[in-house]
């Protein structure tokens, strides 16, 4: 069946907050804050492409680009 | 479409407290509009005063942003003269029913098919942390230093009370549940209430020492459970979220279309 | 086809007037002594297909009309005192907003509760300064119900012409009093319709740049245009800011437009004013027993003349002024504590000839209570 998977991490750096709540939801423990305090993905290749930070960004500043994996 | 083409994106980043449960709200907002296919000029979207009620300012639709507690009223007129449109009302608790109270308990009782959110955060933002009607007994705030000692509403209780046709509750935390239930709160034909348990850590979260955003949203999951669920037999103290009542009745624009009809035979 | 001919009361002439001016839509609240144009609001316009809407609470009431005047449609509400002091908010919104709109407050005796069911002139003021913050109101009224037809087409005029919400202060007893009216043929009187914008859809549109004559051309909400309304002051896109240059600027256009155009808004009828020695100035159903006694006075040869205002505001004092430079005595004729008095007093250039001649007791001055204040005026005594 075909899933999705990640392709990329979008984080636009201008919206985010750092409220830090893609980072204490994140399953998989992909995301950080950085220095500045914006979200990045530190492990991106652990990444299950859930959506779950996007979905709860209150900044909208995270967007997922997924790819279909057979 | 992607929800980016929904904004005004020349007003972002958005003006809410880093964490603000709000911007949660028009994000699953967004994607539930983006699913049902409609043409931004189809939509618009009525505001009263707060910091809710921002999020119309932020949505590249008509929009409405009026004064404190009076958003549906504005919003019936306006749905009532172009019952086309479709007409979503975000609010705040304090703007939705303690300014507004009288004017949420008259729409669900006209049943005009509408959309209100009520963004409950259970404090006056805007203004610096004064306890809201949704407060609750026992919670501190900048006006009740001392705790408040006033009881709070339950949003859905009354919803259903007074009439509305599509009730609902949910919260940030359950972001997916979120975006599902104002799918089917906006395709409703009738008056459709969703509160929203949405966190402001700036002030209720700090007051109470509820810790962070993602602490505030932790305990919205902990505090609630699926309508209907065994865990609310065991524990009554937990919120039910879901959708309490979906029920078809005769809308009020409908209803009116029969009036016009009734007035027109009338005349000789 | 001959003019339709009616016996009704003023109210009914008002709920005539706006229907022949094009109104669509209507919401209220009942409440003496406005309630028959509510009434007659519910029979009519579901006729026409229009729509007539009970809201909870006055303040819901204008709220809707300024929601469905964003659709292009023409609105209404009708008041009293009561109601027309929680209007004031949502009347300081259409300010702001710029929504084209007339209420109608039919004036009862306040303060509060007052005396509901008599007449009284005592929201005049209130008109011009309930709502809060800087800005100007149209206000008109009439003293008979072929004028309260009239004004009423006119304020929906002015409404759409100055995108503004218009007030009809009309009182207890023209509302309820009836008698005559002649329903004109369409098209005898003018009718000024929506200003719609020309700028096509996906051409940047700016609700909020008036035009070089001032007027601002509108998208209907639902059209091709989507914006922004806001109670905040705003920019020409309709967002909100508080950059001092734009805020000043749209508080001194909302002030201009309406001020600047005070010569074209100020209605007034005359009544034997070329000779008069002694003038009365008087408004509604006070000036009916104004006009009695200047024709008796007249038909004994006494220069007397009454200058009858149908525009309260934006005040006419050019007008005032100018009528009244050659009088011995300006005597004004109102039903409350003297608020277009001072008016006068501000307009003419000897303050001390103007005189109050009032009732405040919910009772409509009668020819003998203004000539008995003539009398006193002139020295003569009772």
């Amino acid at each position: 069946m075909a899933k999705q998977k990640l392709k990329q991490h979008h984080i636009n750096r201008d919206w985010c907050k750092g409220c830090g709540i893609c980072v204490h939801f994140c399953p998989k423990k992909v995301l950080e804050l950085d220095e500045e305090d914006k979200a990045v993905a530190a492990r991106p290749e652990d990444c299950i492409a859930c959506k779950l930070c996007e979905l709860r960004c209150p900044d909208l500043a995270i967007e997922i680009e997924t790819e279909r994996s057979e | 479409m992607a929800i980016r083409d929904f904004l005004r994106e020349r007003f972002f980043p958005h003006m809410w407290c880093p964490g603000c449960g709000h911007g949660i709200v028009l994000n699953n907002m967004l994607r539930a509009i983006q699913t049902l296919g409609m043409s931004k000029n189809e939509i618009a979207m009525v505001s009263g005063i707060g910091c809710s009620s921002r999020i119309s300012g932020y949505v590249d639709f008509h929009t409405l942003h009026t004064i404190h507690g009076r958003a549906l009223a504005f919003a019936t007129g306006l749905k009532m003269s172009m019952p086309e449109l479709n007409v979503i009302v975000p609010m705040g608790d304090g703007d939705a029913l303690s300014i507004g109270g009288n004017h949420f308990i008259h729409a669900c009782r006209r049943n005009i098919a509408m959309t209100a959110l009520v963004m409950n955060n259970r404090i006056y933002g805007m203004t610096g942390g004064q306890f809201s009607p949704l407060s609750g007994y026992g919670t501190l705030a900048t006006t009740a230093p001392y705790t408040n000692i006033d009881h709070g509403f339950d949003v859905v209780d009354l919803a259903i009370s007074a009439g509305a046709t599509f009730v609902a509750r949910t919260t940030t935390y359950h972001a997916k549940q979120m975006a599902d239930i104002i799918r089917e709160a906006i395709i409703h034909d009738g008056f459709s209430v969703v509160e929203i348990m949405t966190q402001c850590p700036t002030y209720f979260g700090r007051k109470n020492k509820l810790g962070d955003a993602s602490n505030m949203m932790e305990w919205m999951k902990d505090i609630t459970t699926p309508v209907g669920s065994k865990a609310k037999e065991e524990n009554p103290d937990l919120i039910e979220r879901g959708i309490f009542v979906q029920k078809e009745l005769p809308e009020y624009c409908s209803e009116y279309n029969k009036v016009i009809e009734r007035a027109m035979k009338g005349r000789s | 086809m001959n003019n339709q001919v009616k016996f009704v009361q003023g109210n009914e002439a008002c709920a005539e007037g706006a229907l022949y001016a094009g109104l669509d839509f209507f919401a209220g609240y009942p409440i003496t002594p406005s309630t028959e144009i509510a009434e007659r609001m519910s029979i009519q316009l579901p006729k026409i297909g229009g729509k007539y809407l009970q809201m909870e609470d006055e303040i819901a009431s204008l709220a809707a009309i300024i929601g469905a005047s964003l659709t292009g449609h023409k609105v209404m509400t009708a008041t009293s005192g009561p109601g027309f002091s929680l209007m004031q908010e949502a009347l300081g919104f259409a300010v702001m907003a710029e929504i084209p709109c007339v209420i109608v407050n039919v004036q009862r005796g306040g303060p509060s509760t007052g005396n509901p069911t008599h007449v009284s002139q005592g929201d005049v003021n209130q008109a011009r300064w309930g709502t809060h913050g800087d800005h100007a109101i149209v206000a008109l009224t009439a003293s008979n119900h072929q004028d309260v037809f009239r004004v009423t087409v006119e304020a929906f005029n002015i409404a759409e012409t100055y995108r503004t919400p218009v007030v009809l202060l009309f009182d207890e007893v023209v509302g309820h009093m009836r008698e005559k009216l002649t329903i004109p043929e369409p098209g005898e009187i003018p009718l000024v319709e929506r200003l719609k914008t020309s700028v096509r859809g996906g051409v940047d549109y700016h609700p909020y740049l008036p035009r070089e004559d001032g007027r601002l051309p509108m998208s209907d909400f639902g059209g091709v245009h989507r914006y922004n309304v806001t109670g905040l002051f705003h920019d020409m896109w309709g967002f909100p800011t508080d950059n001092p240059k734009i805020v000043q600027g749209l508080l001194r256009h909302l002030v201009d437009k309406i001020e600047n155009n005070s010569h074209k808004i100020a209605m007034y009828k005359e009544y034997y004013m070329e000779d008069a020695r002694r003038i009365l100035i008087s408004y509604g159903s006070a000036a009916r027993s104004a006009l009695h006694v200047v024709e008796n006075r007249r038909s004994r040869g006494e220069r007397l003349g009454l200058l009858e205002l149908q525009t309260l505001w934006p005040f006419p004092y050019n007008v005032v002024k100018e009528r009244c430079s050659g009088a011995r005595s300006v005597t004004v004729v109102e039903m409350n504590k003297g608020q277009i008095a001072d008016q006068v007093k501000a307009a003419v250039d000897d303050p001390g000839k103007v005189f109050l001649a009032n009732r405040v007791d919910g009772v409509l001055i009668t020819p003998t209570d203004i000539r008995n204040f003539l009398r006193v005026i002139q020295g003569r005594g009772i």
